[in-house]
């Protein structure tokens, strides 16, 4: 075991170089400035995505940030990591004949000045005299609490982890997005007058009543748990997918990385962990996955990415038991799969294949196999839909005055950082409805 | 193949191009590479008159990425002493005898000076002069070029001048600095020159640095007017060649007359000689890229002539002056409205947003159910590409309310996406000047005149 590759910085570096002012114009100037256009209705925040390019190509960069910043707080955050052939890229006009717009580069070029320049958002309304408990400091609870200082709220973030930004600052795999990045976003939140107290967890150091006695109402962005068990023999083996990511994030050189890796799981999440196994010196990395390329959950540019890495993939296998060998890793048991009828899920079911047992060889094995729902639902006794905190049109649970928004309420539709931002944004307003009507 | 060859005013060329007078012909080393190049003639950087140049001379309009759609300038005529420039003129005639050599040339405005330079013109072997009157800084400041050329007098008594002396042919350069330009050109007529060329450069000032505040460029802190030339002007000098080729008194006079004024590609060319032109002269599109773009020009214009059947450049000349018309004999019975191919279109929704926002609002968005729908009508939480493309409306054009002002048309990103189509008006053939001979009530009072749209048919919402 160990990393054969010390500078780690390098290797899960930032994947894509910052445009180069001469790069951003060129690029700027080939959007033909649609009216009513397609990306800014297939952003989740609908971002004014030709206003802020054009901005570019006039070099008004500090309106162009501002134009982002309007609909889209975590704008430096998104720019990086929004899946952006599935979403504003994806609907380009240009998209058909030529090349879309590289809008998500364009994005972070205005970002970069934002935060290089100071160029942040500015609080417009008046103070309210409101304040409103936001806990977890995620992309949702950022976004949503810095849009509630720009109305004038007094919002105060709980964290009950040592760093605000969630899964932006510790789940995000740092070629996508740097943690510094994550940081400062959350530094520029607090610039509009938001207070984010870290290592405070609710229900535990603070009550929930207590904050309800203390604030006007409360917001819950505690996005989702840890990768839930496979109920296998010798799981406590198997390394813990979004742990792994952590470690390379906030201390890589001592993140542990085997020769012959196999990451269990097909999403996202799944490919950053064979990603970091890859670029961290594993000569063999495998992905293992119970359904086939048609039904895994990655996006198709992360199945792209993960192939060119050299990232290998067995399909229709279904993990059964760790394989120990004198108290050491040596493999992974597994079946084989057949597909069946659709399952719940909508895909077709995996039905393993009695006596079909074969071992795969690892000295390591990673699980990134979705996360586990939000516990702090029957914490706090509240109505949940397929295990998701349920919430009304306007983010409202079932407990009068407690909203809750991000990943944690995500029962349909593919969990994301930009759908957490506007869950933000749109909840801020509900609650600025609600407060001040 | 095309003949490309000319003959203008009697100075033979092997193809319709010659350099205008500007830096690209300021020395004989130059012309020689630019002869190499392929070009048909050289007009001589402007010689005559001692002068001193400044740095930062030329300004440039860039729009989008496309660089100098512009070049303006505060050069002077030719910096290199006069005897230099006859000696090397003398060398290259000497050298390319198929080509054309024409000197540009500009002094003070007396009699015996101008016989001078003629003179001293006509020992190098040259083919022909050009009379500057055109260039609009500095020299005018001196009562040279555009001093001259702006006060039809003026042109017409140094004209004189120059004939009594000259044995070559001598064309006359016009500016475009001026309200008319008939009469400088008539001027020309008077004065028995064998040719007109025109446009010289237009004044302007290109912009104000947003550092500094300084006008663009700044000559050591200052900045003035400048001669405006290329691609940006090309429509101001088409209009410039038509009124000439449609003046009666320059029209019969037969003089031939050289094109310029932001010639960049053989369309370009083309067109130029369309509308009368019968030699051509290119400065900024050579100042852009080099002297290699005679190729394509000479090139394009030739397959162009064969498609379109054209033997000889003189067949092309003027094809299209006959086209050239007021308005007042504009047909009002045309009608054109706009098409948008569906299979072409990709929704950027410029067409739409142009012709509501600032035209004659007839495009609406058609839904997939065939509704109307608004701008901006998704649900806020719709997203995504395939809703985003799905849900995307087509521009739709209500042709019975489109007026056919090609507004949309000029600016459809989308080659062939967006046509003007003509229909059949049902209205009798009109023009504003029958109208005003024989119904001239309808010309001059409203409620006559909306008592005959009513009667003819025309209703304008």
């Amino acid at each position: 075991m160990g990393s054969a590759l010390d500078d780690t910085s390098g290797a899960l570096g930032e994947q894509l170089p910052p445009l180069t002012p001469h790069a951003a114009a060129v690029e700027a100037d080939r959007c033909l400035y649609c009216f009513d256009a397609p990306c800014t209705h297939a952003c989740p925040t609908h971002i004014d995505i030709p206003r802020f390019i054009k901005k570019i190509a006039t070099q008004n960069l500090r309106g162009s940030a501002e134009t982002i910043f309007a609909s889209n707080l975590l704008g430096a955050t998104c720019a990086r990591v929004c899946p952006v052939q599935e979403l504003c890229e994806g609907a380009c006009v240009l998209g058909s004949d030529h090349k879309p717009i590289a809008i998500g580069r364009l994005q972070r070029f205005a970002m970069d000045y934002a935060h290089e320049h100071g160029a942040y958002p500015r609080v417009q309304g008046a103070p309210t005299g409101k304040k409103i408990a936001v806990i977890g400091a995620g992309p949702a609870g950022l976004s949503c609490a810095g849009e509630l200082a720009k109305l004038g709220h007094g919002a105060t973030i709980f964290e009950k982890r040592a760093k605000p930004g969630g899964l932006s600052t510790f789940g995000i795999i740092s070629l996508r997005e740097p943690m510094e990045i994550a940081l400062e976003e959350a530094r520029m939140i607090e610039s509009l007058g938001v207070k984010i107290e870290t290592g405070v967890e609710c229900g535990k150091n603070r009550s929930l009543a207590d904050l309800q006695k203390e604030f006007d109402c409360i917001v819950l962005s505690v996005g989702l748990g840890r990768t839930p068990r496979l109920e296998i023999e010798g799981e406590d083996a198997i390394v813990d997918g979004l742990e792994f990511i952590e470690e390379s994030k906030t201390n890589a050189a001592s993140l542990k990385v085997g020769r012959n890796v196999i990451v269990i799981g097909a999403g996202n999440t799944a490919v950053d962990c064979a990603t970091i196994a890859k670029r961290l010196g594993a000569e063999r990395v495998t992905m293992v996955y119970r359904r086939t390329d048609r039904e895994m959950t990655c996006y198709e540019h992360e199945y792209d990415f993960a192939r060119k890495e050299g990232i290998e993939f067995r399909f229709l296998t279904q993990p059964a038991r760790v394989v120990l060998e004198g108290g050491k890793l040596a493999g992974l048991e597994c079946r084989r799969v057949e597909l069946g009828a659709p399952d719940a899920s909508g895909r077709p079911a995996p039905i393993a294949v009695k006596g079909s047992e074969f071992v795969l060889a690892a000295d390591q094995i990673v699980k990134a196999v979705g996360q586990q729902k939000p516990s702090i639902a029957a914490l706090l006794g509240l109505e949940t839909k397929r295990g998701f905190i349920a919430v009304d049109e306007s983010f409202l649970t079932s407990v009068p005055g407690v909203y809750a928004i991000g990943d944690c309420i995500r029962a349909k539709g593919a969990a994301s950082t930009v759908m957490a931002v506007e869950d933000g944004k749109l909840a801020a307003l509900a609650i600025n409805e609600q407060l001040v009507p | 193949m095309a003949d490309l060859r000319i003959n203008f005013a009697g100075i033979q060329s092997p193809n319709p191009f010659w350099l205008a007078s500007a830096p690209p012909t300021n020395s004989g080393a130059q012309i020689h590479k630019a002869f190499e190049a392929g070009w048909g003639g050289a007009v001589w950087k402007t010689i005559g008159a001692p002068v001193l140049n400044v740095s930062n001379r030329y300004g440039a309009w860039h729009y989008g990425r496309q660089r100098m759609l512009a070049i303006n300038n505060v050069e002077l005529i030719s910096d290199r002493p006069l005897e230099v420039n006859l000696r090397e003129i003398a060398e290259v005639k000497r050298a390319w005898p198929d080509r054309a050599v024409i000197v540009s040339a500009m002094v003070e405005s007396k009699p015996e000076t101008w016989r001078e330079i003629v003179e001293r013109i006509e020992d190098t072997g040259a083919d022909g002069i050009e009379l500057n009157y055109g260039c609009p800084h500095g020299m005018s400041e001196r009562g040279m070029g555009a001093a001259v050329g702006q006060v039809p007098e003026y042109c017409e008594q140094i004209s004189r001048w120059v004939m009594e002396a000259a044995t070559i042919p001598v064309i006359m350069k016009l500016t475009p600095n001026i309200t008319n330009i008939v009469l400088p050109a008539r001027a020309g007529v008077a004065a028995g020159v064998n040719a007109l060329s025109l446009i010289n450069t237009i004044n302007s000032i290109v912009g104000v640095d947003l550092d500094t505040l300084e006008l663009t460029p700044s000559i050591g802190g200052k900045g003035g007017h400048g001669g405006y030339a290329g691609p940006a002007v090309k429509p101001i000098a088409l209009n410039m060649l038509a009124a000439l080729g449609t003046d009666e008194i320059v029209s019969k006079s037969g003089l031939p007359i050289s094109g310029m004024g932001g010639i960049a590609t053989w369309q370009d060319a083309a067109q130029f000689l369309l509308m009368g032109a019968s030699s051509l002269q290119v400065c900024t599109a050579v100042m852009h890229y080099g002297y290699r773009v005679i190729e394509d020009l000479c090139d394009g214009l030739s397959n162009w002539m064969d498609e379109k059947g054209f033997a000889t450049v003189a067949d092309v000349c003027g094809h299209s002056l006959h086209r050239v018309s007021d308005f007042k004999d504009f047909d009002l019975s045309f009608r054109a409205v706009a098409r948008i191919d569906e299979s072409k279109c990709i929704k950027c929704d410029l067409c739409y947003v142009a012709c509501n926002d600032t035209a004659h609002q007839c495009i609406d968005l058609v839904g997939a159910d065939g509704k109307f729908v608004e701008p901006r009508a998704y649900d806020v939480r719709s997203n995504g590409k395939h809703d985003a493309t799905a849900m995307r409306p087509q521009p739709v054009v209500r042709e019975e309310d489109c007026v056919g002002c090609r507004l949309c048309y000029n600016i459809c990103p989308v080659d062939e996406c967006i046509h003007m189509v003509e229909l059949p008006s049902g209205r009798d053939k009109v023009t504003w000047s029958q109208l005003s001979k024989e119904q001239s009530n309808v010309t001059e009072d409203w409620e006559t005149m909306k008592a005959y749209r009513k009667q003819v048919g025309i209703e304008i919402h």
